[in-house]
């Protein structure tokens, strides 16, 4: 593993308690608040300071977090590629001064990009989702690449939860039932109980820990695929995703976005799933053939989804708007004041921590 | 059905309406070699004359969503037991039913694990604005408008206050501690062998609180509860569930509170004067709406029916109520 230039052996060890912790407060700081806290030697001149405001950071995914934006002005030299009117030129422009890339699950940085600036050190991705980043890339041309793992963890399972019971008591449509003023003319339709439901889960990682934990604790059977089989786990594990499909009532998706589990979700999983069988996906949208889920819900051959992430998002296709058996989320997995904020602190405590030649939060590469 | 002579001998169990179990899966479901049943909903008769005719000899009543005091008690003198399929026992007057020596056999805990699922469901869809930015993105308007804002709320690390630690709040209190919440209870008193904390009354609990859910029964006690001092103690960032009973909460001071801000949001089951829902909340992102179906899966109505059907053959067996009611 590459390292930049280090500080001296005992104050790495003293940060490394803090690098794997999801509830500790330091990792949701910047290094500044580690100085502050006494466990980083202070700053011998502000010297050091000024010359971050100077370092230019290229924002590639749409600049939607105030937050993070503000954050990142007032240390860095903030540019958006959003806003540049002509990409190319500007890339071109800029290609020695851009020494760091900030992505998020839309966009990252990809080969062409990386080619085009040779100044690159360091990407740090709004997301724990690596797969807007070519990392073998990054890998060979010794850049940085840090994510936003742990933080988000409960608020995409408290998510998949959530979509699994608005999908089986139909949650939505009922409160669409009561606005619409249709309770005056009956009782909306009976739903489909949750507790108990053998919930599958593709990829045990965290995500997919946190999603079993939860969906325990409502008496759901809990069956899971995942590369290899876990040892100490209690789980079923189901050596296919076929078979998984055919053995749970719902399904989830919680695995990473890599060339071999794309299009995990296909016409085979879907039909094995079937008509009584539910789809969540909080994982990313192409990990489903999103033609062959549409038709399958369209037709009646998959009994419901749950939906967070599409192949072409905010683009999502149309013709599941009307389906009462279909919930349809706006990527908002990680969407809640208190984790986007502990998100963007790690984007910007790791860009510290690399150009104060300091060990990096949470490294990817 | 033909009748023989054999029916003819059967016990009757009345029915005042059609339970919605019968109705919705079929009578044949619900249908038992050691009664038989007497359909007050079938004839033209008013209830009260249809009682005074045919009630004399009635020993069991079915009830699902009928009223049950002293007037139709009066005209069923030989009724012993009466079976429910209702969650909620407030239909019967219960007081007159202890005075005649009246069983009742209520639905157990078949509803309790369904209404405990969507009480949950509810609270994550109001701090995660499941049903807003579904609505958001099936009109169109993430393509359109942009990414959906405002952001939700963690559940982890929430305080949740428990209405009514029965079945039902015990089962919310159980499924919300798998999501990092905390919990803490008022109820009518302390339950020994929680270890939950035990507030005395349910402003003190809200002050606590994050989130109030309401899991208790309506009863004289319990009417309005919730009322101006105690949302005010919840307070601006505080929701409220309810899956118990709309009388539980003043509605008119809630949807006041609701409409300035004085609390962040609310999912509810239940109103004061079902079906009619205050208008001024079908205006509100930050509130989810249902048609008091917290109960209605086909799994607990199958469930419900069999269970009343049992009770009623246990009750001309001369043996135990399976789901006997207890007021304690």
């Amino acid at each position: 593993m590459w390292f930049p230039k280090l500080l001296p052996v005992t104050e790495r060890s003293l940060l490394r308690p803090f690098l794997h912790h999801t509830t500790n407060p330091l990792l949701h700081s910047s290094t500044t608040s580690l100085r502050q806290s006494n466990l980083l030697p202070r700053r011998v001149s502000t010297a050091a300071v000024s010359p971050m405001e100077s370092i230019s950071v290229l924002m590639t995914c749409p600049p939607v977090h105030p937050y993070l934006v503000e954050a990142l002005e007032k240390r860095f030299t903030l540019h958006k590629l959003d806003s540049v009117p002509d990409k190319p030129q500007f890339l071109s422009s800029h290609r020695d001064s851009i020494r760091a890339v900030v992505g998020n699950a839309a966009a990252g940085a990809d080969a062409e990009l990386i080619d085009q600036l040779p100044k690159l050190e360091i990407v740090s991705s709004y997301s724990v989702g690596l797969d807007k980043i070519d990392l073998a890339k990054c890998k060979e041309k010794g850049i940085r690449v840090t994510n936003t793992p742990d933080v988000l963890t409960d608020d995409v399972a408290d998510l998949a939860l959530g979509l699994m019971l608005a999908v089986l008591r139909r949650l939505c449509e009922s409160d669409r039932y009561v606005r619409s003023g249709l309770w005056k003319k009956g009782d909306y339709k009976l739903t489909t109980k949750f507790s108990g439901k053998t919930v599958g889960i593709i990829g045990l990682g965290r995500i997919g820990m946190a999603i079993a934990q939860r969906a325990e604790a409502f008496s759901c059977p809990i069956s899971y695929f995942s590369r290899s089989q876990k040892p100490g786990i209690n789980y079923k594990y189901h050596p296919s995703v076929v078979d998984l499909a055919a053995n749970c009532d719902i399904l989830v998706v919680a695995c990473a976005l890599t060339p071999e589990t794309r299009h995990i979700i296909n016409r085979e999983v879907i039909d094995a799933l079937g008509p009584k069988g539910v789809l969540i996906n909080i994982g990313r949208g192409p990990h489903v053939d999103e033609a062959e889920l549409v038709s399958a819900l369209v037709e009646g051959r998959l009994g419901g989804a749950g939906l967070d992430v599409f192949q072409d998002e905010p683009n999502v296709p149309e013709e599941l708007f009307k389906l009462e058996n279909v919930v349809l989320l706006p990527h908002v997995g990680s969407g809640t004041v208190e984790t986007r904020q502990a998100m963007a602190d790690l984007v910007v405590g790791n860009l510290e921590a690399h150009f104060l030649n300091k060990p990096l939060l949470t490294p990817v590469v | 059905m033909g009748s023989s002579a054999a029916d003819e001998d059967l016990p009757q169990v009345l029915l005042i309406k059609n339970p919605p179990a019968f109705a919705v899966l079929g009578e044949e479901h619900f249908t038992s070699p050691k009664f038989r049943y007497l359909k007050a909903f079938e004839s033209s008769l008013p209830l009260h004359d249809f009682l005074a005719a045919h009630g004399g000899s009635v020993r069991a009543i079915l009830a699902s969503l009928s009223v049950v005091d002293a007037s139709v008690l009066d005209l069923l003198p030989e009724v012993r037991v009466i079976a429910t399929t209702s969650a909620g026992l407030n239909l019967l007057d219960l007081p007159e039913c202890r005075r005649r020596g009246i069983k009742i056999a209520n639905a157990g805990d078949v509803y309790s694990t369904d209404v405990a699922d969507y009480a949950v469901g509810l609270l994550i869809d109001v701090l995660r604005k499941i049903s807003a930015s579904n609505r958001y993105v099936k009109q169109g308007f993430w393509a359109s408008k942009g990414d959906y804002y405002p952001l939700g709320s963690k559940l982890r690390g929430k305080r949740i206050g428990i209405v009514g630690l029965g079945r039902i709040g015990y089962q919310v209190a159980k499924r919300l501690e798998a999501f990092g919440c905390s919990i803490a209870y008022n109820s009518r008193k302390a339950k020994p062998g929680v270890s939950y904390p035990f507030y005395q009354t349910v402003q003190e609990l809200a002050a606590k609180s994050d989130a109030l859910v309401l899991c208790c029964g309506l009863t004289q006690q319990t009417r309005h509860l919730v009322n101006k001092e105690v949302l005010a103690a919840l307070g601006k960032e505080g929701v409220i569930v309810n899956v118990a009973r709309g009388g539980v909460i003043d509605e008119k001071e809630m949807v006041r509170c609701l409409m300035e801000g004085e609390i962040a949001g609310a999912g509810l089951d239940v109103f004061e004067n079902e079906p009619e829902v205050p208008k001024e909340l079908m205006e509100l992102d930050n509130v989810v709406m249902s048609p008091h179906c917290a109960v209605r899966t086909r799994e607990s109505l199958m469930e419900v029916g069999r269970l009343a059907v049992r009770n009623l053959e246990a009750f001309f067996s001369n043996e135990p109520l399976l789901s006997e009611f207890e007021d304690d």
